[in-house]
């Protein structure tokens, strides 16, 4: 597979090709799939459908359960916690797309010209997204000490007075972002490396000859060859941001207060905190909802990325 | 001399986007090998002097650390074969029988947050009294690893030339055979890059153990975390049990590089 860097290369495209053998193949190949559907029902898809059910159930653990109907959606959007929450979500979904992703085509282009210890110093780069989130998110919060923490005392040395950092409500979310942004950056830079080692060198040589400069040849080149590469990066960072869980879990909890609680830790408390099962399921439902748009909306950016070699 | 300048600018720029890993795990380095004195200490001490290995004879000492990181290598290891052993045949049916929409379906698993899966499974083994033991956790765990073998394996198949699985039945080969013998040995690449997928993403995830986990059950992550918050935090121990924790991923990224980096981009994304 020389183009298994591409990420377009690997997928099923759901529009099936016309081939006309195909179709007599289909049953005969469906034995091979059975151990994984009846897995794939058990441990995904029944969950799903019973999380709809649960959604319409007044259910707590511990107390009975009443059908309710949609009762549980209408107090979600009453519910003050949910909205600011969902506000909080939008807020650090952004800046976790939109940070990564000028960062991570920035060392994208970095990366993808030739240099000493190229190899060693990608892979460090490409670390952080490998790590465990818990163990690094515990090393960020003892970093993040207002007191004891590194960061403080590395600011102070050229000036800047103590941060607050997680400790403060107006700057914990831009602080777990920091994180954030540390952990992802490098998986938008793969997938734009990725990208960037299939385009063309014709183009550059013309407008090398046509006397653009390096800007002109970004610009006008580079960027819309690649930009089918930076909407797949920026539909995946909207998944992955849109559920960020662990390294929020573990440094602030949602906190101080309510301040960094995004939807999926209300949703966590939801149901293991406050065990309101039924509520928390209703919550699962809108998640779902917007993650399977989403997907689709990949499908479609990963079919544009597609390279016609 | 511009010349001079831009390749000095260039190679800022290689510092600049490197140095917040480096930075990172190297504190994290330096946290695991001092004493307490010296971790509280403002301004804070850089540099070890000298390094003591007494945090990582306290993680396994005092915090149980052996059997937790037992139950991790349960956890993944057994859901990482299952995985495979399940995800690999049914990559090759589904892309052999262009099953699109089961395709999608796989997709859309992977893109879902793990939490969603949380609230009836958890039900699900309290009914059946397996809440808090590690047979829940690795059922629990084949939704990480199944979605992401199967996608990887889709796409390394569709890539094995349809042909050559033509002519062993032209010569009298089954579809078993077919596969056993021709299809499944060009795809070992892509088994060996689900495989590693899998193990990361299987053996990073937090929120499973949190919830499913018990006292004995649990995995490194959210035994880690626990530690966090029922015992006094002591950053050195701390430091050096969080460092224990990453380190086989960390290892598995260094060897298999390029492996990983293939499977990424080829879909592999991330798991949460």
């Amino acid at each position: 597979m020389t183009s298994s860097t591409l990420p377009a290369s690997n997928l099923a495209s759901p529009a099936p090709p016309a081939a006309a053998d195909s179709q007599d193949f289909t049953p005969r190949y469906w034995l091979f799939s059975l151990p994984a559907v009846l897995i794939i029902a058990s441990v995904i898809v029944f969950p799903w459908l019973f999380t709809l059910y649960m959604s319409t159930q007044d259910w707590k653990i511990g107390g009975g359960q009443e059908f309710i109907g949609l009762q549980n959606f209408v107090e979600l959007a009453r519910d003050p916690r949910f909205i600011e929450s969902m506000g909080h979500t939008f807020y650090y979904t952004v800046l976790a797309v939109v940070l990564p992703i000028l960062f991570g085509t920035a060392a994208a282009l970095v990366f993808h010209r030739e240099f000493p210890f190229r190899g060693l110093l990608r892979t460090i780069f490409v670390m952080p997204m490998m790590a465990t989130p818990v163990a690094v998110a515990l090393v960020w919060t003892m970093m993040f000490h207002p007191q004891l923490g590194v960061l403080n005392y590395l600011l102070s040395l050229v000036g800047i007075g103590p941060q607050a950092w997680v400790y403060s409500p107006n700057t914990v979310i831009p602080t777990l972002i920091l994180v954030e942004v540390w952990h992802w950056t490098p998986l938008v830079m793969l997938i734009v490396l990725g990208g960037l080692a299939g385009l063309p060198k014709e183009p550059y040589e013309s407008a090398l000859i046509d006397g653009a400069n390096a800007w002109h040849m970004f610009r006008h080149i580079t960027l819309p060859l690649v930009w089918p590469f930076i909407m797949v990066a920026i539909v995946i960072r909207t998944i992955d941001a849109l559920k960020a869980f662990d390294t929020i879990f573990v440094i602030t909890q949602g906190g101080p207060g309510t301040a960094s609680e995004t939807l999926n830790i209300f949703l966590y408390l939801q149901a293991f905190q406050f065990y309101k099962i039924g509520y928390a399921s209703a919550v699962v439902v809108i998640f779902f909802v917007i993650i399977i748009m989403l997907s689709l909306l990949l499908l479609y950016a990963r079919q544009k990325s597609k390279w016609n070699a | 001399m511009k010349r001079l300048l831009s390749k000095f600018g260039f190679y800022a720029s290689v510092f600049v986007l490197v140095s917040p890993a480096v930075l990172v795990f190297l504190w994290m380095i330096s946290l695991s090998l001092k004493n307490e004195l010296d971790n509280t200490a403002f301004p804070p001490v850089f540099i070890p002097s000298p390094p003591t290995f007494a945090n990582y004879l306290d993680v396994f000492e005092k915090n149980n650390f052996a059997l937790y990181l037992w139950n991790s290598i349960l956890v993944t290891g057994g859901a990482v074969l299952v995985g495979l052993a399940v995800g690999v045949p049914a990559g090759y049916g589904i892309a052999r029988g262009k099953a699109h929409k089961f395709a999608i379906l796989i997709l859309v698993a992977r893109m879902t947050p793990a939490l969603s899966y949380l609230i009836p499974l958890f039900l699900l083994f309290q009914i059946t009294g397996l809440v808090g033991t590690v047979t829940a956790l690795v059922i629990t765990h084949l939704v990480i690893t199944i979605p992401i073998i199967v996608w990887i394996m889709i796409g390394y198949f569709e890539n094995v030339p349809m042909e050559l699985e033509d002519a062993a039945r032209i010569d009298g080969a089954s579809t078993w055979q077919a596969f056993r013998h021709v299809a499944l040995p060009l795809a070992r690449p892509g088994i060996v890059v689900g495989g590693i997928l899998a193990f990361i993403f299987s053996w990073n995830n937090f929120i499973f153990s949190v919830v499913l986990g018990g006292k004995a059950s649990r995995t490194l992550p959210s035994a880690v975390y626990n530690s966090l918050t029922f015992e006094q935090i002591s950053w050195g121990p701390l430091a050096a049990a969080a460092l224990l924790v990453t380190l086989p991923v960390l290892l598995l990224t260094v060897l298999a590089q390029r492996e990983i980096v293939a499977g990424l981009s080829a879909g592999g994304l991330k798991d949460g």
